[in-house]
């Protein structure tokens, strides 16, 4: 019988066509499961001149669809968090590029939307939302920076004067392949936050376009694939598991088909459960303490794409010899340091801080008092304890910066960086004048000084879920000088900064006191039973 | 020299099984505390847990076995014959002074040692074990709804767990010394393997000698 070597043999061979096809065409691989062909649809069989035209054929089947989008993050870019500070895009301060305001050309090329490029943008609109650029499965739908959101359909200079062409894309086309949400069109914005690819969150880079196995345990393109919105259950458009509305610990069932539930379906708990470990059933008992995301992420940025750690505005502006902006190099390419940004510290398998977590996370935004003195200026901080009953301890990333404030009216500055306009941060360097165009568009006083504060932001570590073989290990928290060395309020086994000193001592000192006692008193009979021979 | 069959089978077995189960679960147990780092605290975590669970099951039947054969008597204190035994302990034995206890099948145990060992049994290894149980099954206790074992922090459960293992390691080497002082080094050692134990040190009690192995015979 030679069945062995043939399936040997035929296992070789559907392993090779697999990884050939999977490498050529991952998305050939099955049939598509829609009932509909919108390469089909006489609405969609135009030659669209612009985004706006392709969202008015999409409505006339889909009529409540934009309605839905207004309602959204995604939309609006604005978020009341539980403390009734006003959040989104459109209104915070980060310390990556610091804000949108002023610069909506360039960075709203990520808002699902047409034109918003200033304060007057429509947000009634129901054309202006973009159904595209997250719809799209050919991968060739492009919102280029400095468009405000729009698309290109005839081929154009970008930025103008660059030399610079930008090559139409085919709106026909696309939107009669529109499907499901992927990787690819979340990740399209989401992987390149704070301004490139893996900078913002260091979870969440281009690494998770087609992750291995190693990197993602459930996004692995050749295991479970799972899409973004396989976590990120969506209805209505409205997407959960957003970090402004963080679900920090979760104590409920895992979710079951056909049962109704108002919690976070992003949560490791909604589908794992609380006992999620069989074979070693003394790992649950860490669930009441410690987030999934703890051990089951050991390192951040592990796709090979690095994330910044810090980034110093103070140094921009910087000349080289040659006169021209100057940037500097690492080893691998990655600058450090360039004119328009300043300095950078990148990261790559980057160990997270860890930190308790209730979900609530406090903002320092623009009406904020910023004090020189109190260094470093909290971005945004999560709250939690121990003893609060609602915190996990939880991975982050602690992104570092300083950034420009105004030093006498003490608030974080609102800075006009891009643009091409004689203000611009990047067009000029002048930073009183960038700040001063950005202060005045939201209305809010400027002194005429520009400062620098250093400033820390952080952020909650979820994705890049690695294998249970690749999780962390008892030691890595059980020891001193562990992950957890820093996180407080608990007793960890094996950390000796947990222990009650006195009882070390009184401890040891007894056992060596005996021990002396017995080796004094040994010795005593040995001198006596020779001095009794 | 008399001889007298003062340790059972049964009693040298939970002996030594508990001596080693001991030592190792000293070895361990500092380890997940954090002293030192030998098996890794993974490993050391798991075999302290399962030494605990066969230490608990010795111990069971180590008490049905005191109570059947009513060798529980052993360990009732007593003041006889207590502060010559102290005094011998802390000049007698330089001296080259005879031991004033005498060992019999009744009465294996001298004073001192009947008191420590009841300490051992009664203080130091139920809070031992209590404390371990606590340690080992604290999230259950954190989620019952008995508010004072609910609010118990694990800080004071390995606290009490920790403060038992030192005195369990001090007592270790205090009964391993006092383990060679019979009238010969290996003297007590070999007793409690063989279970026989020599009465005598015969060149220097030859005249009670004779007496002493009636007596011992006699009861």
């Amino acid at each position: 019988m030679s069945f062995p070597p043939t399936g040997a043999l035929a296992k070789v061979a559907i392993a090779i066509i697999f990884a050939a096809s999977a490498a050529a065409a991952p998305a050939v691989a099955a049939p598509p499961s829609s009932t509909a062909d919108h390469s089909k649809f006489k609405e969609l069989q135009q030659n669209f001149q612009s985004g706006p035209e392709v969202t008015k054929a999409c409505l006339s089947c889909h009529t409540e669809a934009s309605k839905q989008l207004h309602k959204t993050e995604h939309w609006k870019w604005e978020y009341k968090n539980a403390a009734g500070q006003l959040l989104g895009k459109k209104n915070v301060i980060n310390n990556f590029c610091t804000s949108i305001t002023t610069n909506e050309a360039a960075c709203n090329s990520c808002h699902i939307g047409y034109g918003w490029k200033d304060n007057t943008f429509d947000f009634t609109s129901e054309v202006n939302v973009d159904c595209l650029v997250c719809h799209d499965t050919t991968g060739n739908y492009k919102k280029p920076a400095g468009l405000a959101g729009n698309v290109v359909t005839k081929a154009m200079e970008l930025p103008p004067g660059s030399g610079n062409i930008i090559k139409p894309i085919d709106l026909k086309k696309i939107a009669q392949a529109v499907g499901k949400t992927s990787r690819d069109t979340c990740g399209a914005c989401h992987f390149y936050g704070g301004g490139g690819d893996g900078v913002k969150h260091g979870d969440m880079d281009s690494s998770l376009a087609s992750p291995d196995k190693a990197l993602d345990v459930h996004m692995d393109a050749l295991g479970l694939n799972f899409a973004c919105a396989t976590c990120h259950m969506t209805e209505r458009h409205q997407v959960p598991g957003s970090r402004y509305a963080p679900t920090a610990q979760d104590k409920g069932e895992a979710h079951v088909r056909g049962k109704d539930y108002t919690t976070n379906p992003t949560t490791c708990q909604s589908c794992h459960g609380q006992a999620p470990h069989k074979k070693t059933a003394k790992l649950n008992d860490h669930t009441d303490k410690v987030a999934c995301q703890t051990c089951h992420i050991p390192k951040y940025a592990r796709g090979g794409v690095a994330t910044k750690m810090s980034w110093d505005w103070s140094t921009a502006g910087k000349m080289g010899p040659d006169g021209k902006p100057l940037t500097i190099k690492d080893a691998k390419g990655h600058p450090t340091y360039t004119a328009a940004k300043g300095d950078f510290v990148l990261g790559e398998n980057v160990v997270p801080d860890y930190m308790w977590f209730n979900g609530k996370v406090i903002y320092t935004l623009l009406s904020d008092k910023v004090e020189k003195s109190d260094q470093p200026t909290r971005i945004n901080h999560f709250e939690g304890s121990a003893g609060d009953g609602k915190s996990l301890i939880w991975p982050v990333k602690i992104m570092r910066g300083k950034q420009a404030y105004d030093p006498v009216n003490k608030r974080l500055a609102v800075v006009h960086t891009a643009g091409n306009d004689d203000t611009a941060f990047w067009t000029n360097f002048n930073w009183e004048k960038a700040v001063a165009t950005g202060m005045a568009s939201v209305g809010a006083p400027f002194s005429g000084k520009v400062d620098f504060v250093t400033t820390e932001s952080t952020w909650p570590i979820t994705h890049m879920v690695a294998p249970a073989k690749n999780s962390l290990r008892c030691n890595d928290c059980h020891a001193s000088g562990g992950r957890l060395e820093k996180v407080s309020g608990i007793y960890i086994p094996g950390r000796a900064s947990d222990h009650a000193s006195w009882l070390e001592t009184a401890g040891w000192a007894i056992a060596v006191l005996t021990l002396l006692g017995v080796f004094g008193h040994g010795l005593g009979r040995v001198i006596a039973s020779k001095r009794n021979k | 020299m008399a001889r007298i069959y003062i340790f059972k089978r049964f009693e040298r077995f939970w002996h030594w099984a508990q001596a080693a189960l001991i030592i190792f679960m000293l070895l361990t147990g500092f380890e997940i505390h954090g002293t030192y780092s030998v098996f890794g605290w993974e490993k050391a975590a798991n075999l302290h847990t399962t030494a605990a669970w066969t230490l608990i099951g010795l111990w069971l039947f180590a008490i049905f076995w005191h109570f059947t054969t009513g060798e529980w008597k052993q360990y009732i204190p007593t003041t006889r014959n207590a502060v010559a035994v102290m005094k011998y302990y802390s000049t007698g034995i330089f001296t080259g002074a005879p031991h004033p206890f005498r060992v019999t099948q009744l009465s294996k145990h001298n004073p001192l040692q009947r008191l420590a060992y009841l300490l051992v049994k009664l203080f130091i290894n139920p809070l031992i074990w209590v404390s371990g149980l606590a340690y080992l099954y604290y999230n259950d206790l954190a989620a019952s709804k008995i508010a004072v074992l609910a609010g118990l922090p694990l800080g004071s459960i390995a606290l009490v767990h920790t403060a038992a293992a030192f005195m369990m390691l001090a007592f270790l080497i205090g009964h391993v010394y006092l383990s060679t002082t019979g009238h010969t080094p290996l003297a007590h050692i070999k007793a409690m393997i063989t279970g026989w134990e020599d009465q005598d040190e015969p060149d220097r009690e030859s005249t009670t000698d004779s007496a002493r192995a009636q007596a011992s015979a006699a009861s």
